[in-house]
């Protein structure tokens, strides 16, 4: 330290060190979870006819607990379903291959997510396999179209 | 009032008139950064002068920045039942903006006046005129170093300002109005995108960086070589930083933020 020229370069030093290290700070405290995708994890597909606005990386949740990620989302341009690939973290390979996905929101106006509920078969989902059972989202500005539209008929009579 | 107007007035004819020099500069400086590798000992003293020094101002501006954003979100937010969002609103607002901004108008008024009184007094002081008949290039010695300093260090410490601001959006967040640690983090994590958010920032912070030590050394080396030319600089690179990033912040946002 009583050279003045090193104390300049373990103050640079640490000042560098301390920016990187915030920028890995914020940058690790937005992954977050994100980081199923990098430890064991298994692929399942879903076909939903209509998915809302489920973006990527949205939550897979099991009983509230999120289990997983939406890694994928893409359009089967023959039968016209959305097919949504679901990146489940490999400590829950224990689902039944009947087990129901269905599109849920989080509150009335939060984000769209995916909810599991398991089903009684004694088989379990294997990696890249489909879950059959889906419920596609509820759209509330359908719901409130149609019972717009349903009332009409009895306020006329 | 009207000396308020002629200040302004002043500011914005003498912007205007430097503006084309200003340029000129830029593209003079630009053959010169390679070979500043070769000499990393005068990068590595400036970012001593320039960065770590400004790092507790830095430090302490983001930590009570993000304190009283906790503070006036919480209002606010306590309206709607939606306190668990105050992680998510205050680290977005940090990362995007403020961080970025007031970072490096902090740098502008702690390092950037300092760049240019330094470079200003040694040309009044004849001594860039004497690194001239040593045949050594003053653009080289003296500003291309300060220059890649700065901008080394502004996106480090508008990243250091943004975590501080984090944290202490924590402290009173967490601490002293009792909102639940785990969504406050868990919220940042679903709301703030690490390539929208934080990349846009980092973006952001590196403009400002090349554009506020541009500044100041381009005021330092021009400056007329007078007691009052020198003090005259500085004064004009805090101002000139200020007007410039908060004009090329509105730019750039409409630019980054998704959906305009």
């Amino acid at each position: 330290m009583t050279n003045p020229a090193r104390a300049i370069d373990i103050s640079v030093g640490l000042f560098i060190l301390l920016g990187l290290g915030s920028v890995i700070f914020l940058v690790t405290q937005t992954l977050g979870s994100a980081g199923i995708s990098a430890s064991e994890s298994y692929t399942v597909h879903a076909r939903f006819n209509q998915i809302g606005d489920l973006k990527n990386r949205a939550p897979v949740a099991l009983a509230g607990v999120t289990i997983g990620r939406v890694s994928k989302i893409t359009l089967d341009p023959i039968a016209y379903t959305a097919v949504i690939e679901l990146r489940i973290d490999s400590k829950f390979n224990q689902l039944p291959t009947d087990t129901d996905a269905a599109i849920a929101t989080s509150g009335i106006l939060g984000g769209k997510y995916i909810e599991l509920s398991p089903g009684g078969d004694e088989t379990v989902l294997q990696d890249q396999d489909e879950i059959e059972f889906t419920q596609s989202a509820i759209l509330l500005e359908n719901l409130i179209g149609k019972y717009m539209l349903n009332r009409k008929p009895e306020s006329d009579e | 009032m009207i000396t308020a107007l002629r200040d302004c007035w002043f500011s914005f004819s003498q912007f205007a008139a430097t503006f084309g020099g200003f340029q000129m500069f830029s593209f003079r400086l630009l053959p010169y950064l390679p070979r500043a590798v070769l000499r990393p000992r005068l990068i590595t003293e400036q970012i001593y002068s320039v960065g770590a020094l400004s790092l507790v101002l830095i430090m302490f501006g983001g930590l009570f920045v993000g304190m009283v954003l906790a503070l006036q979100s919480y209002n606010t937010l306590v309206e709607f039942g939606q306190t668990d969002s105050l992680g998510a609103f205050a680290s977005e607002a940090l990362v995007r903006e403020l961080g970025p901004v007031v970072a490096t108008l902090l740098f502008a008024g702690r390092a950037g006046s300092a760049v240019a009184s330094e470079v200003g007094l040694m040309r009044a002081t004849d001594q860039i005129a004497a690194m001239e008949l040593m045949a050594v290039d003053p653009i080289q010695r003296v500003v291309v170093p300060r220059f890649i300093a700065g901008v080394i260090s502004v996106p480090l410490l508008a990243a250091i300002f943004s975590t501080m601001g984090v944290l202490g959006a924590y402290l009173v967040g967490v601490h002293l109005l009792g909102v639940d640690a785990g969504a406050f983090w868990s919220q940042i994590q679903d709301r703030v995108d690490v390539y929208e958010d934080i990349g846009s920032g980092i973006f952001k912070s590196f403009v400002f960086g090349v554009s506020a030590s541009l500044m100041g050394v381009f005021e330092g080396y021009y400056a007329p070589p007078t007691a009052a030319g020198v003090s005259r600089a500085a004064t004009r690179t805090v101002v000139i930083t200020s007007v410039w990033i908060l004009l090329l912040d509105f730019v750039l946002t409409s630019f980054t933020l998704p959906g305009t």
